[in-house]
């Protein structure tokens, strides 16, 4: 294994080039455009034994790696905002088509106004495409998730969209781990789907469907979707094995020993909530951090487990659930726990758009605000 | 989990969406004395429904589209109202 320093979108090109991709279509967006430099840098370099296939839009690259992925390459693309928005139509034609598909999200604030910094908009917008949804917190996770997505999507079929923060992860340097080839050839062997298209095959894929045909395909996508939580974290284990890398499993839990007031957020303010749970712990507030890994499928089962009798569970979202009143992981996190028999208080803020900088400090006195609503 | 994955695959035969007929609002009918077997009726039918060999009209699935009718050379296909 070699350490280097290196930005989040260098990490997550040298795993896209450790995954033995076969096609690579992308369309520049920022912050995401140096993942697609470095990939076409690549293959032009006859480092990567790759297609790089340059299309007119993002409509157009989620068109062309759903095809290359149904004739059986291992494909990748990358994409930001807007841009991802304009997949949205293919977003769930890939997973209803079950096709085994790779993603990265930076992610970055949606128009209007114009922004290009970070929020979880762009991907929260896309909760109900059906793709499985990972957020990452540091340079070594957004590697090592690339990896572990191309291992869950090929054992379960359904794509999978890895996140990031613009700029505070993918423009930023930390030093990370590269993993050896023959250790990532050892946890990822080649691609081999259980069908492709091919014209010797004869047959095609997401074709018309009468109205008693249709419901099976759907409700088994919302199925199996659901077992994917288990997947992750079986794989994820296997990957700890073979290079000694762990970020947590559905959730990376941080001073839980008698914790009662938990910080759920995810992305790199999950990673500065650190900070914030020290400061609150010194002054006697016994708090614990909870970094959402897998936003889909989300982890109902996780957090009633985690959270002990009497919690109390402070949310903060850098999205909006427009209409909610609040963000996405608070109305996730309300109806995770509404089965539950014991009392567990609930409050949440939205914060962080646009890349509204989030300190520890500031962390700490918007946890303080929580606290006080709950009392 | 791959047994358990339910692909939407398909492959091509005949009918697969259905008797498409009955969406028909008017059918083609061939004149067989005006007729000089160009096949060119054969070869536009998007449905497949003309029969290479005797240009017979399959009405279960010609949907009435008159694309035959209006590439035909010898105005030997006429479009007849679907009565009800």
């Amino acid at each position: 294994m070699k350490r280097i320093l290196d930005t989040g979108n260098a990490a997550c090109a040298l795993a896209v080039k450790a995954a033995k991709v076969d096609m690579v279509a992308a369309y520049p967006i920022t912050p995401q455009t140096s993942v697609a430099e470095k990939l076409a840098a690549y293959i032009a370099e006859g480092e990567m034994d790759a297609k790089y296939l340059p299309v007119e839009s993002e409509h157009s690259v989620m068109s062309a790696v759903s095809a290359a992925a149904a004739a059986g390459a291992r494909t990748f693309t990358a994409t930001s905002s807007q841009g991802l928005l304009y997949m949205h139509e293919i977003l769930h034609y890939a997973a209803g088509g079950r096709l085994s598909l790779v993603m990265a999200n930076v992610n970055r604030a949606i128009c209007a106004p114009w922004c290009l910094y970070v929020d979880h908009q762009d991907a929260v917008s896309q909760r109900d495409t059906g793709w499985i949804q990972l957020f990452a917190a540091t340079t070594q996770e957004i590697y090592d998730s690339v990896i572990l997505a191309y291992k869950v999507t090929e054992e379960i079929n359904i794509p999978v969209m890895v996140n990031y923060d613009g700029f505070l992860l993918s423009h930023s340097m930390m030093p990370f781990e590269i993993v050896d080839q023959e250790i990532i050839d050892g946890f990822l062997p080649p691609f081999s789907p259980a069908w492709r298209l091919h014209p010797q095959w004869g047959g095609t894929f997401g074709n018309v469907t009468p109205s008693d045909q249709y419901p099976p395909y759907r409700n088994s996508l919302a199925a199996d979707i659901v077992k994917a939580g288990e997947i992750i974290e079986k794989n994820a284990r296997e990957y700890q094995r073979l290079t000694g890398h762990w970020h947590g499993g559905l959730f990376d839990i941080y001073r839980p020993e008698g914790a009662e007031v938990f910080l759920l957020s995810m992305g790199s303010m999950a990673a500065e909530m650190e900070l914030a749970v020290d400061i609150l712990r010194e002054e006697g507030v016994p708090a614990a951090g909870l970094r959402l890994r897998v936003f889909r499928p989300f982890p109902a089962r996780e957090l009633c487990r985690i959270l002990p009798g009497g919690a109390r569970l402070l949310v903060f979202d850098r999205n909006h659930a427009f209409g909610t009143g609040s963000g996405a992981l608070l109305s996730e996190a309300k109806a995770a726990l509404f089965d539950r028999k014991d009392v567990i208080k609930v409050t949440g803020q939205v914060m962080g758009l646009g890349g509204e900088d989030l300190p520890a400090a500031y962390l700490v006195q918007k946890a303080r605000e929580m606290m006080g609503v709950l009392k | 989990m791959r047994d358990s994955c339910v692909n939407p695959l398909s492959r091509p035969v005949k009918g697969a969406g259905g008797p498409t007929g009955s969406w028909r609002t008017s059918r083609p009918v061939l004149d067989g004395r005006k007729c000089n077997n160009c096949l060119l009726c054969w070869l536009y039918c998007p449905e497949g429904s003309i029969s290479k060999e005797d240009r017979a009209i399959d009405y279960d699935f010609c949907k009435g589209c008159g694309v035959c009718a209006a590439e035909c050379p010898q105005k030997a296909i006429s479009m007849v109202k679907e009565e009800v």
